[in-house]
């Protein structure tokens, strides 16, 4: 095996393990947190795909790796949106929380 | 096994670790401080991908932008405290099963390499000199797929729409809510000071370069970002409140030029983002440089957050 099919490994577990966190963390920011693990763990199994059309003289495939590029700075301003999200609704309701036990309280401060 | 391997292996290993501890801590800062480390971890392993620009990316945007964000929420959200709903231990090893058959499958995918390797690379090498760019990733983000670079701008600059309107009323067209550190002769204010100047070259190089070799306009656009945000939160200068006229200038002008060059490639050379023949290379570099500083202003912005105060 070479170190690519390791890389492309690393990627699957990753988007696995980002996941779980997605799924069983209640806290808005570890979800975030998460979902980015997921997000660069695609991303890797992406170059690992790139690596593999190394051809004339190139390391990689250059397409995969430009559209990688693109998909970063995407997950980002998605990431930075969820942020001040996150933020916003901790400044109105005075926690950051899905719980939806909690609602109540964050319907009684908007009224 | 090869010493090269043997790295690459346990720098798998380490990433994947990292990764589990950022999922897995139980405090939230610590969980963020390792989202950080992990993404300058997985910049190298972009470089052992031979992806140079994305390693760059990478550990600007990733890592760097995102670690920044993330740990300004973290100082200003307590975790909720007690009484927040964990998925019971049942919940937990279905998830976990589940999860685990996802990342089996997509491990199994890139086990079983396809018979027939489909690559772009000739392709794209065949073609570039036409555009006069040396980097084939540049010339990918230029010339072939301009579209997916021109909407990646515009995704920015949306973003930073949607923070500013989470601003609350009364505090809108005012000055974003950066949290400031004034020390006096701290070692951040002599950070402040002298990295700035280094860095603005640094940023004009990699903007200059990125036609060539790795770098281009959101590396470059990062660092002057970065440079902007230091010497703010060190107190050296003051953010301008969002409504100002030159702010607001400087952060379409990159994308604005470029769907103009876009445009006018209708007229000129038969086809949207199409350039006239022999001027690809100025056309380029002329929207790289606007691009640096729309970026530079955007991502300074999107990390300085909703504008929070009224204006002075």
């Amino acid at each position: 095996m070479n170190a690519a099919t390791w890389f492309g490994l690393c990627g699957a577990a990753l988007v696995g393990v980002g996941l779980f966190g997605f799924s069983t963390n209640p806290d808005p920011l570890r979800k975030i947190l998460a979902f980015n693990l997921v997000g660069s763990g695609a991303f890797l199994i992406f170059g690992v795909i790139a690596k593999r059309g190394a051809a004339v003289g190139l390391g990689g495939d250059p397409v995969p790796q430009a559209l990688v590029i693109t998909a970063i700075v995407v997950a980002f301003a998605a990431t930075a949106l969820a942020i001040a999200l996150l933020l916003r609704l901790f400044e109105e309701a005075g926690e950051a929380t899905l719980d939806s036990n909690n609602s109540d309280d964050i319907r009684r401060n908007e009224f | 096994m090869t010493v090269s391997l043997a790295f690459d292996i346990g720098l798998a290993g380490l990433i994947l670790a990292i990764g589990s501890w950022t999922v897995f801590a139980r405090n939230a800062q610590a969980a963020v401080i390792g989202f950080v480390a992990y993404g300058l971890l997985l910049a190298i392993m972009w470089v052992r991908l031979s992806a140079v620009d994305v390693a760059l990316t990478e550990a600007a945007i990733g890592s760097g932008m995102t670690g920044m964000l993330l740990l300004g929420a973290v100082a200003r959200v307590r975790p909720a405290d007690g009484h927040a709903v964990l998925v019971n231990l049942p919940g937990r090893i279905v998830t976990g099963l589940l999860c685990g058959m996802i990342s089996a499958g997509l491990a199994i995918a890139s086990l079983s390499p396809p018979e027939t390797i489909r690559t772009l690379a000739p392709a794209v090498m065949e073609n570039l000199s036409q555009s006069g760019l040396g980097n084939p990733v540049a010339g990918v983000l230029f010339v072939y797929r301009a579209l997916d670079t021109l909407l990646e701008k515009v995704v920015v600059v949306l973003a930073l729409l949607g923070i500013w309107s989470l601003a609350p009323d009364r505090a809108w067209g005012g000055i974003p809510g950066l949290r400031i550190y004034v020390q006096p002769s701290s070692t951040l204010t002599l950070l402040a000071q002298v990295l700035p100047p280094v860095g603005i070259v640094v940023a004009i190089y990699m903007c200059w370069v990125g036609a060539k070799l790795p770098g281009g306009a959101f590396q470059g656009g990062a660092v002057l970002a970065a440079m902007w945000l230091l010497a703010t939160i060190a107190g050296l200068q003051n953010l301008p409140s969002i409504d100002q006229f030159w702010l607001r200038f400087l952060l379409v002008i990159g994308p604005a030029l470029f769907l103009a060059v876009g445009l006018a490639g209708f007229v000129l050379a038969n086809a949207f983002l199409a350039y006239p023949d022999g001027y690809a290379k100025p056309l380029i570099v002329v929207i790289e440089v606007s691009l640096t500083l729309s970026i530079g202003v955007a991502l300074g912005m999107l990390g300085a957050g909703p504008p929070e105060r009224s204006q002075r």
